[in-house]
């Protein structure tokens, strides 16, 4: 990729780089050769590294005021939103940034399925991301537990007990997550110990992703591989630092209008009662961001099945390399893929709205139904698709169909036009 | 000569693996079980509870190892309803008889058995609880009827100490 015979110009320089050649990495970074055509889904890389950092500082500043005990949990979060010096400012951050964190995320998600950037060879980026998301959804979880509302707890409550689904051991197993007999005071600690820690091990993840990307290189709208560095490409600095910079100053606009103008619409009323074992609240939901998973499982009248479904909706992304058999990466040049992909999406968003509902009546059919089609679109979709679909022709770099030359020009000049 | 070396080698090579496996276990065994209920946690095991001032159709809820226990002092009119149940009609069948033994006295854990949510009480299609999160009816006896649920809910160890006083566990 870079070139590794950079040599510093400074003799501090040199000397320094080499003993340890970090002057070397910051060359590679700056001058890294991007495709030039990427487009603004492409800046959501930058904007979830952004994400990451603020709910690791915001964190880390909550928890010099954060008491993680039954007892005192919910009053210290009172404590911190009334007393603490911007402490409402900084748990409002902290709160939203979760829901901007896991926005952020599913763009940066739909845009891989969009433009294939899971297709080899970038399949190992695209499995460490889905731990990173993975990890995102037990961070979340957890940290919505801390506070000891009456959600914290309900939810807790409910989601430890899906192992309970598990045949003979699951009992065990929940009491062993517990601490005890119940979610109570041993839980909290230990799931505000795992929160702390999460983060952590996803920054480590998000660093081998980023090397795992820099050995191919970012796929592209068009979905071709390309020449390094070429016409084809721009450094990342300053080019797509300042493409990156001004997504990010749009992005923070949206992440500004949550935190100031609508800290709690994300949130659930009931959250703001303090943690009551004796009391369930009359309809229990998770966060948004887990809602479409959460409709898969209470589609599944079986209990053990439905936990089984849950998981398999998300543990199916880290096969899907192999599921797609497709040798087209850009959904730009696969009329019948492109249309297929915005029906998931559809379905998605519907699980996520019926996630919401109460599972009854015609939202439990609409629930089972996109749940179906779901596993549909990985299973049999993608798979038959790589071998029925008539492509469209592909360029052989990113500059011809711009500069002319290809015969194909018309028709991927028009596809690209239309994407962007 | 070689051939007896290389076997001597591979002794030492198994067996070092097998005493690290059993070192490493040994280790990570009570990393694991730290996380089990502590002593401190299971002394709480039984609670005594006066039910002096519980009048017939009513239910106390207590809490007992963190989760509610219901206790019912049920009506003439649910005992012989809870008893006159077929054992075909019930999802997870258990009679009556068995579950309160003093038929005047139920207790079981105020926890519905789907995902444990804690079920209103005189509510539902069968006069005993109803479960809001994902819709589950019990009938006067706690057994599962309708719903999600795959079982009854639990009736724990209690005893009579005397005339006024249950204890639970």
């Amino acid at each position: 990729m870079s070139d590794h015979d950079y040599r510093p110009k400074s003799k501090v320089g040199q000397w320094f780089n080499d003993r340890l050649p970090l002057l070397t990495l910051a060359n590679h970074l700056t001058d890294y050769p991007t495709p030039k055509n990427l487009n603004y889904w492409w800046t959501f890389g930058g904007i979830l590294t952004f994400c990451l950092i603020t709910q690791i500082v915001t964190g880390l500043t909550l928890a010099m005021h954060y008491i993680a005990h039954a007892d005192m949990a919910f009053e210290s979060v009172e404590h911190i939103m009334r007393d603490v010096n911007y402490g409402w400012l900084i748990r409002y951050i902290h709160a939203n940034g979760a829901s901007m964190f896991f926005l952020a995320v599913y763009i940066h998600i739909f845009r891989s399925l969009f433009y294939g950037s899971y297709k080899a060879p970038r399949e190992i980026i695209w499995i460490i991301g889905i731990i990173i998301y993975l990890l995102m959804m037990a961070a979340a979880f957890m940290g919505y537990v801390l506070p000891w509302g009456q959600m914290s707890f309900w939810g807790a409550t409910v989601i430890t007990n899906l192992f309970s689904a598990i045949p003979l051991v699951g009992e065990g197993i929940v009491t062993w997550l517990w601490g005890g007999y119940s979610v109570d005071n041993p839980t909290l600690t230990r799931f505000f110990t795992l929160h702390y820690l999460i983060p952590f091990l996803i920054l480590g993840l998000v660093v081998l992703h980023i090397w795992a990307l820099h050995v191919p290189g970012n796929n592209n709208p068009v979905g071709i591989d390309i020449k390094k560095p070429s016409k084809d490409t721009v450094p990342f600095h300053p080019y797509i630092v300042i493409k990156d910079g001004f997504a990010l100053l749009m992005f923070m606009i949206v992440f500004a209008f949550f935190v100031f103008y609508a800290p709690n619409i994300l949130g659930h009323a009931d959250n703001y009662i303090e943690a009551n074992p004796m009391v369930t609240p009359a309809h229990i939901v998770p966060e948004w961001y887990l809602l479409p998973f959460y409709a898969i499982l209470r589609s599944v009248p079986d209990k053990l099945l439905g936990v089984v479904a849950m998981l398999s909706a998300i543990l199916i992304l880290a096969v899907l390399p192999w599921l797609d058999t497709s040798k087209i990466r850009s959904a730009v040049f696969r009329p019948l893929y492109k249309q297929f992909y915005w029906i998931l999406v559809a379905d998605v968003l519907i699980l996520g709205y019926v996630g919401a509902m109460p599972a009854e009546g015609l939202y439990l059919l609409i629930a089972r139904v996109a749940t179906a089609y779901y596993f549909l679109h990985f299973l049999v979709i993608l798979p038959v698709l790589g071998f029925k679909e008539k492509t469209l022709p592909v360029p052989l770099s990113i500059t011809e169909p711009v500069l002319g030359g290809s015969p194909n020009l018309a028709a991927a000049r028009n596809k690209e036009s239309k994407i962007e | 000569m070689s051939e007896k070396k290389t076997k001597r080698r591979d002794f030492l090579f198994t067996a070092t693996t097998a005493v690290g496996a059993v070192g490493a276990a040994a280790v990570v065994w009570p990393m694991i079980d730290q996380m089990n209920p502590d002593a401190s946690v299971k002394a709480l095991a039984s609670t005594e509870v006066d039910v002096s001032s519980l009048t017939p159709g009513n239910t106390l809820t207590v809490l007992w190892r963190g989760k509610p226990v219901f206790i019912r002092r049920r009506t003439q009119e649910e005992i012989d309803e809870a008893r006159k149940v077929k054992m075909e009609d019930l999802i997870h069948p258990e009679k009556d008889e068995d579950r309160a033994k003093n038929p005047e006295w139920l207790v079981m854990l105020g926890v519905c058995t789907h995902l444990g949510c804690v079920p209103l009480n005189d509510k539902g299609d069968y006069n005993g609880w109803f479960c809001p999160c994902h819709g589950s009816h019990y009938d006067t006896s706690g057994r599962i009827r309708k719903g999600p649920a795959p079982w009854n809910m639990e009736v724990p160890k209690y005893e009579f100490v005397n005339a006024n006083t249950i204890k639970i566990g």
